[in-house]
């Protein structure tokens, strides 16, 4: 039986779905069966990300209105053969499915696959509600920024009200030089607002431009520090220890990044 | 802010301290948004108890969610018509 994670964030623009198309990328590359779904009916962007977009033909709302079979509208991605993606309708809008759907859906998904990723969309409503429904872990994304962090919080409530307990923080697009210049929220800074494990930190990155552009996840590439840090990340959904800071051994921020990032200091 | 501060690195408060300082604010309020029909069924229950030990002036009544800056505090404002005697 596998286990489905919703990657969710409140806040537009937080990297939701590069964060999916990431980790679901790497828990492949290390031989997991992942399926990744794209709730975001309406606004579908998972597949771009992925590269996939030319070779959708059914998709989630196909499926829970019983036009396709479940297995029909799964994508093969180029990469991994144990990686598929169930595209969002573009055409829809989010009551096109219901969370009752959703949770027989990822059901029938984790039978097969070792790792359900769904790719919340933006905001608190319907679509939100979808997402989560079936999942039975959350990790919030967000961004040092006032706005992110705030939406971070609201999402984190909600996600216990509907008895998603312990949700995950990923922190995207930090900026160590800033935050340095004191310019820029910390990691603790984060932690200790929203008091929630940590996931891992994402440094902003150029390749991750390059990445999207080319549809090809920025895990597949080695040189990239933000795939570094998703491949962390996904292990440590894994249940592997990858470190965490450690306040009392590192220097100043810079060494507590390069140790979260998995550099050794 | 005056050019010589900047230089020294004073002056002005940097400005992750200003956006932690805002987030913080920012939650506490988000945090204790309660919504107005919670906070009359609360009032309710809270009239029900009152009523069994004192005569109470239910028109009367304030219930309100105060925050200041470092807390949040419940307040009730119940003006009491009478005090029955009770043998307890």
């Amino acid at each position: 039986m596998g286990e489905v994670i919703v990657i969710t964030s409140g806040k537009g623009g937080v990297g939701k779905t590069t964060t999916t198309a990431n980790i679901g990328t790497a828990l492949a590359s290390m031989g997991y069966k992942v399926v990744m779904m794209d709730t975001d009916i309406g606004l579908r962007n998972l597949d771009v990300v992925l590269g996939l977009e030319n070779r959708i033909v059914y998709d989630l709302v196909d499926v829970a209105q019983g036009n396709c079979r479940l297995r029909q509208a799964l994508i093969k991605d180029k990469r991994f053969e144990h990686l598929v993606l169930l595209p969002a309708a573009q055409t829809k809008d989010k009551s096109a499915v219901s969370p009752e759907q959703m949770k027989e859906l990822t059901e029938k998904l984790k039978e097969e696959y070792d790792y359900v990723i769904i790719d919340c969309p933006a905001g608190i409503e319907q679509g939100f509600k979808n997402a989560i429904a079936g999942a039975e872990r959350a990790i919030v994304v967000t961004t040092p920024e006032v706005a992110a962090v705030r939406d971070a919080d609201r999402i984190v409530g909600l996600l216990e009200a509907a008895e998603l307990r312990n949700p995950q923080l990923v922190i995207n697009r930090i900026r160590p030089d800033m935050v340095k210049k004191g310019d820029m929220m910390d990691i603790n800074d984060m932690i200790d607002i929203l008091a929630i494990e940590l996931a891992g930190v994402v440094p902003e990155d150029e390749h991750i431009v390059v990445s999207t552009n080319r549809g090809e996840p920025a895990v597949l590439d080695a040189n990239s520090l933000a795939g570094q840090a998703y491949r962390n990340i996904a292990k440590r959904i894994t249940g592997e220890q990858v470190p965490l800071i450690s306040l009392e051994t590192s220097n100043g921020i810079m060494g507590k990044l390069r140790k979260l990032l998995g550099f050794k200091a | 802010m005056d050019l010589f501060g900047r230089v020294l690195g004073r002056g002005s408060e940097r400005s992750k301290n200003v956006a932690k300082e805002r987030l913080r604010l920012v939650l506490v309020h988000d945090r204790t948004s309660i919504s107005p029909q919670l906070l009359e069924a609360l009032k309710e229950d809270m009239l029900k108890v009152i009523s069994n030990y004192m005569d109470i002036d239910r028109r009367g009544t304030e219930v309100t969610i105060n925050s200041d800056d470092k807390s949040v505090a419940l307040t009730a404002n119940i003006p009491i018509n009478k005090i029955n005697r009770i043998s307890i």
